[in-house]
């Protein structure tokens, strides 16, 4: 590429756009489907119940601890159509570019996007460009999309949770949020804390062969967090939840640099974690599966769903105390003192 | 066990309640001065385990409901002058002022920047020479000690671009002014800890030996409350009151020395207006003539005009104990977290905000 930058004209739609494709794009997203680089992308169908999701990714900084705003965006939407129980097989991507940004980092996040749709088993089929004028936005937005298909006659939503299920989440929290927070406007600490960035479609898999009839809810507790995604399912559902603070797993690191800055881990964003709302008599089963594999190493039973409290979720402090668990309402915004 | 472990280890604060309980025999009122205490007190579940004759209420320690109206009006009339950047703690972002608030003028273009120290403002300064960077001075004695330090950086790189708008409040001056408010029912005082490791337990002994009222410094983990509250019930119900620090690992009697003589070289006392108190003589601060040049109020020519609280806005009597927030009637109709009129249902802090978070 004769380019070092991103310049308005590789949005142009003319050449400079068709080698940024040619040379960045097709290689990286390498697959019969693309390649073709017809208007739409044809793809093999299946009868019955397909999945469909959309997501825009505009994180800052674009590289952290972790991963980068690549495989944040592949797999964000992998794991979005995972928790409907789908099988995620094709992605959208569609880029926003600020002009002037280096192409090296954006070969660096086309790299990192390709390799999490590899680890996903998802293909990139489609996809845009789009280049605006420098101000016009932050460096790089990536929206995704993408198709899935549920098998049988699975049915997985949050209303579906009743009282005597079990709440699992499928490792620590926060750990995105965190790593975020602290890269952004130049914080400092020095802590050990790293994105969770992960496609957990594997791991749903495995799951629902475990107990395909016992997993009632399945979400990715991404912005808002834990308690967010928990209040949902109170309200879709109608039914009660309560969690157990002394089960709630946070790294030392990130429930350190919580504590400095004022941050409830339970509204911190997660992107390789799961919330599983299970029949009883599967969680053993399910709790086994999620912690043979690396992704779900630290599950656990995190509360039960109770006919107690409709449409709220209710935790058990770690000093036997009883407290409500909201909403987030806006983002959370460090303290003074 | 982690250090903060041990101070939310369930046997000891059940043990700790139980003492609690056993002592509270009549009805008790015990006012949590800070903010962070009343946080702590919701999050951690503590009212659920004490018992219904002992009240726990909260006082004017949340910095950001304490800071009058026509302060933060200053900060909206700062943050719209050209070629100004405000620089702000994060959780003053959304406090309503009067028709705006910091987060929406943000939304509007002006150039409002969260920052999470004092040096990050100064950085900014030295970042943009050719714009005013105004720090919005809020907070109590804990927060101050760094903002004097900031103007002495500032005083001492020649930084002609960096200034404070000072709207510091102190808290003996409101425990005292407090004491001769009609209505205002309060048997001890937690006093709090962050604060306190910064003035040290001296800076009450005036207001103990004049009052004799039960004051006792905490932390903010459950069982530094829960002793504190535990002492604080022993001298209510024998009648000994006493002023005693149950925060030994963090603060003095002396406090801190260095931090108490910056604050002093770039501070001196002042009169000032806080939300629900009104104003009260030399509880605030202002910044000396010597570093006038770090000054917003004069650099700017700012002249707050008084401003009035939000018609029907309780904030002031829930900050002094005389109302509960579900006494206001605001509460949870018109203001609510997502739309909140009041300061003490915006703050993270807040009264309001932490019943309707954790407690409805």
């Amino acid at each position: 590429m004769k380019n070092d930058t991103i310049v308005l004209d590789h949005g142009s739609g003319g050449l400079l756009s068709h080698e940024l494709t040619e040379k960045i794009m097709l290689p990286a997203f390498d697959n019969d489907v693309l390649s073709r680089l017809d208007d739409s992308a044809v793809i093999e169908s299946q009868k019955g119940r397909m999945a469909f999701s959309t997501d825009s990714f505009v994180v800052d900084p674009l590289f952290f601890p972790g991963g980068n705003i690549g495989d944040l965006a592949v797999n964000g939407t992998v794991n979005d159509i995972a928790m409907s129980g789908a099988v995620p097989l094709y992605l959208s991507a569609g880029l926003i570019i600020e002009e002037g940004f280096a192409i090296r980092d954006l070969e660096a996040i086309i790299a990192s996007m390709a390799a999490a749709a590899r680890q996903a088993g998802v293909s990139i089929v489609a996809g845009d460009t789009k280049v605006v004028p420098r101000g016009a936005a932050d460096k790089l937005f990536i929206n995704t999309s993408g198709v899935g298909w549920i098998v049988g006659d699975l049915e997985i939503n949050a209303a579906n949770a009743r009282a005597g299920d079990c709440v699992l989440l499928s490792g620590t929290m926060a750990d995105h949020g965190m790593t975020i927070l602290n890269q952004r406007e130049g914080l400092t600490f020095d802590a050990d804390v790293k994105s969770d960035s992960a496609a957990l479609n594997g791991l749903v898999a495995r799951m629902l062969s475990a107990a395909p009839d016992g997993i009632r809810v399945l979400r990715d507790p991404t912005r808002g967090g834990v308690a967010t995604v928990l209040n949902e399912i109170a309200l879709a559902s109608g039914a009660g939840i309560q969690i157990n603070e002394s089960s709630l797993p946070v790294r030392k690191s990130v429930s350190g640099l919580c504590e400095l800055l004022g941050i409830d881990p339970l509204y911190a964003a997660n992107e390789g974690k799961l919330i599983a709302i299970v029949d009883r008599a599967c969680a053993d089963a399910v709790l086994a599966v999620l912690r043979q594999d690396p992704l779900g190493a630290d599950a656990c039973i995190i509360g039960q769903v109770t006919a107690d409290h409709p449409g709220r979720v209710v935790m058990e402090t770690a000093i036997g105390g009883r407290r409500i668990v909201d909403m987030l309402i806006g983002g959370q915004l460090p303290r003074i003192c | 066990m982690e250090h903060t472990e041990q101070y939310r280890d369930g046997k000891l604060c059940a043990s700790l309640a139980g003492q609690i309980t056993s002592m509270c025999t009549e009805d008790m009122r015990i006012m949590e001065v800070c903010g962070t205490h009343t946080v702590s007190i919701f999050r951690h579940g503590i009212r659920t385990l004490l018992p219904r004759s002992l009240s726990l209420i909260s006082g004017p320690g949340c910095p950001v409901c304490v800071t009058d109206q026509a302060e933060l009006d200053a900060f909206i009339e700062i943050a719209n002058m050209p070629d100004t950047i405000l620089a702000t703690f994060g959780d003053l972002m959304r406090v309503p002022a009067t028709g705006s608030s910091l987060e929406k003028e943000k939304a509007r273009g002006k150039d409002i920047r969260m920052v999470y120290s004092t040096m990050d403002a100064l950085a900014l300064a030295r970042a943009n020479p050719d714009r005013q960077v105004v720090f919005a001075g809020v907070g109590f004695e804990t927060t101050a000690p760094t903002i004097a330090a900031s103007i002495l950086a500032a005083h001492a790189e020649n930084l002609s671009n960096y200034s404070v708008y000072c709207a510091h409040k102190l808290v003996p001056p409101a425990l005292e002014a407090l004491m001769g408010l009609s209505g205002v029912e309060i048997h001890g005082f937690l006093l709090p800890g962050h604060v306190s490791v910064i003035i040290g337990g001296q800076a009450y002994a005036s207001f103990f030996e004049k009052h004799r009222i039960p004051c006792v410094i905490a932390g903010f983990e459950p069982a530094d409350m829960l002793m504190g509250i535990q002492e604080l019930t022993e001298m209510i119900s024998s009648n000994t009151p006493g002023l005693e620090n149950a925060y030994g690992r963090a603060v003095s009697w002396q406090g801190n020395p260095r931090a108490q003589k910056v604050m002093d070289r770039v501070f001196k006392t002042a009169n000032a207006r806080w939300r629900g108190l009104g104003e009260i003589a030399k509880s605030g601060l202002s910044i000396r003539e010597e570093f006038a040049a770090f000054d917003a109020a004069r650099r700017f020519s700012i002249d707050p005009r008084p401003a009035a609280a939000p018609a029907g806005c309780a904030c002031g009597e829930v900050l002094t104990g005389r109302c509960l927030p579900p006494d206001c009637r605001l509460y949870g109709t018109a203001c609510t977290p997502a739309d909140p009129l009041g300061p003490c249902m915006v703050s993270s802090e807040g009264t309001c905000a932490a019943y309707w978070k954790y407690n409805r």
